[in-house]
């Protein structure tokens, strides 16, 4: 619990003096994730605490190394929480790992994603300049939206230190049910039950099963789950922080585990293997050996993107590949940000 | 840094070229038919233009981008004019590129709950056509009406819904842009996010300094079962402002939550006769919206919880109709203004809520000792403060201090943890005020990013970011010794 600010500046200036490069590191839960880093460890953990927590105003401010395992005990204890509902790979995560990588839980499609809820940063840029962007307003257009630029960046346009985001009330009631049904029918029901006003809050498929979660008022809740079809899962709860944490049977092994990101109608991928459909059908997980390329047409196809999450061959690209006006785009940025290429250099990409 | 070089080419070469593609009545360069393209929303910031060009397809735009790009004109998209913070002024020396042909919904996708549109579709039109798949497009602005998406992208538009459903940013899938050098590409995509850094987030808010849109998908909601109003009234601004907190303690978001001042509600009232209490000294509008049994169980929360911060009355509303009554007293309070003063400027600073009641007893303060009426309305749920400043642009000066009198409020804005602008955009109009929310190193920053884009600064020069010249002058200005007439100002 302490601000080392001026510590990490120092070490990025004494890096970019001796041109060495810098691997950020916060909790490590996410080290599996983007490409192989070859430079120095820039440790961001200890920077961490909560600086400011306003729950009227829906409001917290923590340092970037902050564990979420903290934030959201403080959250619990007003009631309140991080309504995107970062996935924790292991009890080390960090907020600031959580924004670079922009990772957000099983509701991301209704309840928002970590992306979204960001409302300010402080990054160290590759100059060693602290800065400030956004602020701790829901509403402030004052400036690019440098902060959420960050959201899946991976650390390659500087170090966030510090982040803000938008807090809301945990619902007073949730429940999950769960029906027998196969992929093609339950990616429609998925859809069709989106289309509705209530208060669905996660739809998941996986080994047969439909699994719909709502959350909201008691009394809508309730009434939903009459209204619909499915039986009333037993600790639904631990369904849900299973998936969102990766700790499903799903998820374990060695083998490569690839991720969609797609129109959440899209006819599924036609290729054999385990399939786990999340976010309503916006996200899809596939475990197997693939190629990259290959797997790329598959995700246009769904008019979507998809990456080599973990396992696999990190070495290569990892991330689908960008259009040659765009890769330009982002070059320049990385170069505005981080003239040296001192930061997660081919974190993201090879040529980055 | 993002210095435009002057253009290379002549009005008439310009317009010679380009109307080598485009329909010859679509590149306008008569003083006459320029004319309505001077100046956006604020009327007060006016230019006209070398050109102004109306293409009607995106391969047109590339072209008149690669145009003007190799001949360093400076390029100003616009939509529909109706910005506040004077975007889409035209620059002397360039092309005001004008989107107002693509005007098509292209496809809704209600399965998908989607849609793609033309950046020149209005922002209401898009629920409208949602209405008949039970569905609408979130972010509603005060000029939902006429204001257009392309518009909504560019400025990060929000609305009276956005504590719940968000801001443009939250409710957009992808968008299709061409760069600054011709280049067609589409960021974002079907899904809930791409690989790397989020551009798509970048992008929206950039005042068309990155790109020009030409084509957005949105998301679209199911409309709610239903949804209801409760009013209430309140004798002390303080406490409409501990009500509101209590409401998001007790864990309710409500759909909107407005706020309005004594004055704001008598100047509502007589232009609408919505029922409001012309008596209260604050006036809070609290929407509940979902699932019918979810509305039933806030509304009932909502009633006792003004009650018990002392709400002097409280009105439901039992019927759609008396929910639009209700909403149409805020919804005027613009030209309810407008017909008790011949001028009025609308402020956007934001502010967080525990500050509410300090900073309008500041703005009271300060709206005497520059002697110039305030009325205040409040998105309350998001903190964002929009004061209107009452004025006559016939008397000499008086257009200055009101200038003046909204940048000192914008100044006490940042200085209580707050904004300069929480949804109308920087523009021309707060370039001077980015200075006091950011530091040189940070606005160089921002500079950098914008080169990223575009080297040589050809995309609405001029606004959004200032120079660190422009900002050593504002500041200069500052420090000079205040003239007699002039009131005191806040320092930031």
């Amino acid at each position: 619990m302490a601000d080392i600010t001026g510590r990490l500046q120092e070490q990025i200036l004494a890096a970019r003096d001796e041109k060495r490069k810098l691997r950020i590191v916060g909790g490590g839960s996410k080290a599996f994730m983007g490409r192989q880093v070859n430079a120095d460890d820039l440790h961001v953990g200890e920077h961490s605490g909560i600086v400011e927590y306003q729950p009227v105003e829906l409001v917290l401010t923590a340092r970037a190394g902050t564990l979420l395992t903290d934030i959201e005990a403080a959250l619990a204890e007003n009631n309140q929480m991080m309504s995107f509902e970062p996935p924790r790979f292991t009890d080390k995560a960090t907020i600031g790992g959580t924004l670079a990588c922009n990772q957000s839980g099983p509701g991301r499609p209704w309840t928002s994603s970590v992306r979204d809820q960001v409302l300010g940063t402080r990054v160290i840029n590759g100059k060693g300049e602290h800065l400030r962007f956004g602020g701790q307003v829901m509403k402030n257009v004052a400036g690019y939206d440098v902060s959420r630029l960050q959201a899946g960046a991976m650390g390659t346009l500087g170090l966030i230190t510090e982040i803000s985001l938008k807090v809301l009330p945990r619902p007073a009631a949730t429940a999950t049910l769960v029906s027998e049904l196969p992929l093609v029918d339950a990616i429609e029901v998925m859809n069709r039950r989106a289309a509705e006003p209530k208060p669905l809050t996660g739809a998941c498929w996986l080994d047969g099963k439909l699994y719909l979660r709502l959350s909201g008022a008691r009394s809508a809740v309730d009434a939903t789950a009459r209204q619909w079809q499915g039986e009333l899962l037993e600790d639904g709860d631990r369904f849900w922080a299973e998936l969102r944490d990766h700790t499903s049977d799903f998820f374990a092994g060695d083998e490569p585990l690839w991720r969609f990101s797609v129109n959440p109608t899209a006819a599924n991928p036609d290729i054999k293997g385990d399939w786990l459909v999340d976010w309503g059908g916006a996200q899809r997980w596939y475990r197997g050996e693939a190629q990259l390329s290959g797997m790329e047409a598959l995700a246009v196809q769904a008019g979507g993107q998809v990456s080599l999450f973990r396992g696999g061959d990190r070495s290569g690209e990892v991330m689908h590949r960008q259009p040659a006006p765009l890769k330009a785009v982002q070059q320049r940025l990385k170069h505005a940000f981080d003239p040296d290429a001192i930061f997660n250099p081919g974190r993201l990409y090879t040529w980055m | 840094m993002n210095q435009t070089a002057a253009p290379d080419i002549s009005q008439s070469e310009l317009a010679e070229k380009l109307r080598e593609f485009i329909h010859p009545e679509y590149v306008i360069s008569d003083e006459e038919t320029m004319r309505p393209y001077e100046c956006d929303g604020l009327s007060m910031y006016c230019e006209m233009p070398m050109l102004v060009v109306l293409p009607e397809t995106v391969a047109q735009v590339q072209q008149v981008m690669r145009i003007c790009h190799r001949h360093h004109v400076p390029v100003v998209a616009r939509g529909a004019g109706t910005g506040l913070s004077a975007g889409a002024m035209p620059h002397a020396q360039g092309v005001v590129l004008s989107l107002a042909k693509f005007n098509k919904i292209l496809s809704i996708d209600p399965k998908a709950r989607s849609a793609r549109l033309q950046p020149g579709v209005r922002n209401l039109a898009i629920s409208e056509k949602a209405l008949q798949y039970g569905m609408y497009y979130g972010p509603d602005p005060s000029s939902q009406i006429a204001c257009t998406i392309g518009g909504n992208v560019a400025e990060n538009s929000g609305g009276v819904h956005c504590l719940k459903y968000g801001l443009t940013v939250h409710n957009i899938l992808s968008v299709e842009m061409v760069t600054v050098e011709g280049d067609r590409v589409t960021v974002g995509s079907d899904g809930l996010d791409s690989c790397g850094m989020d551009l798509l987030a970048l992008m929206t808010g950039s005042e068309g300094l990155l790109g020009i849109i030409t084509e957005v998908q949105v998301k679209l909601l199911p409309r709610p079962e239903k949804a209801q109003v409760v009013m209430a009234g309140f004798d002390s601004i303080q406490n409409a402002g501990d009500a509101v907190g209590g409401i998001i303690g007790e864990g309710i978001i409500p759909g909107g939550l407005e706020m309005m001042d004594g004055f704001a509600i008598a100047a509502a009232e007589d232009f609408a006769q919505a029922g409001y209490p012309r008596e209260a000294e604050a006036l809070l509008l609290c929407e509940v919206d979902g699932t019918a049994e979810e509305v039933q169980e806030h509304i009932e929360q909502a009633e006792n919880l003004f009650r018990k911060y002392g709400a002097t009355s409280v009105r439901t509303s039992q019927t759609d109709h008396e929910r639009a009554l209700l909403w149409k007293g805020r919804k005027s309070a613009f030209p309810a203004v407008g017909r008790i003063s011949p001028d009025y400027y609308c402020m956007d600073g934001t502010i967080p809520r525990r500050q509410l009641a300090h900073v309008l007893i500041e703005m009271q303060r300060m709206s005497e000792r520059y002697g110039l009426r305030v009325a205040n309305v409040f998105h309350a749920g998001d903190g964002n403060l929009h004061p209107l400043i009452l004025f006559d642009a016939n008397v000499p000066g008086e257009f200055e201090r009101t200038e003046q009198f909204g940048g000192d409020i914008l100044k006490l804005c940042v200085e209580v943890g707050g904004c300069i602008t929480g949804e109308h955009g920087v523009g021309v109009e707060k370039i001077r005020q980015m200075a006091v929310q950011f530091d040189d190193r940070e606005l160089e920053q921002f500079n950098a990013l914008k080169a990223a884009f575009d080297p040589e600064g050809i995309l609405n020069p001029g606004k959004g970011v200032p120079t660190l010249r422009q900002c050593q002058e504002y500041r200069a200005l500052e420090r000079q010794p205040q003239n007699q007439s002039e009131p005191n100002k806040v320092e930031a």
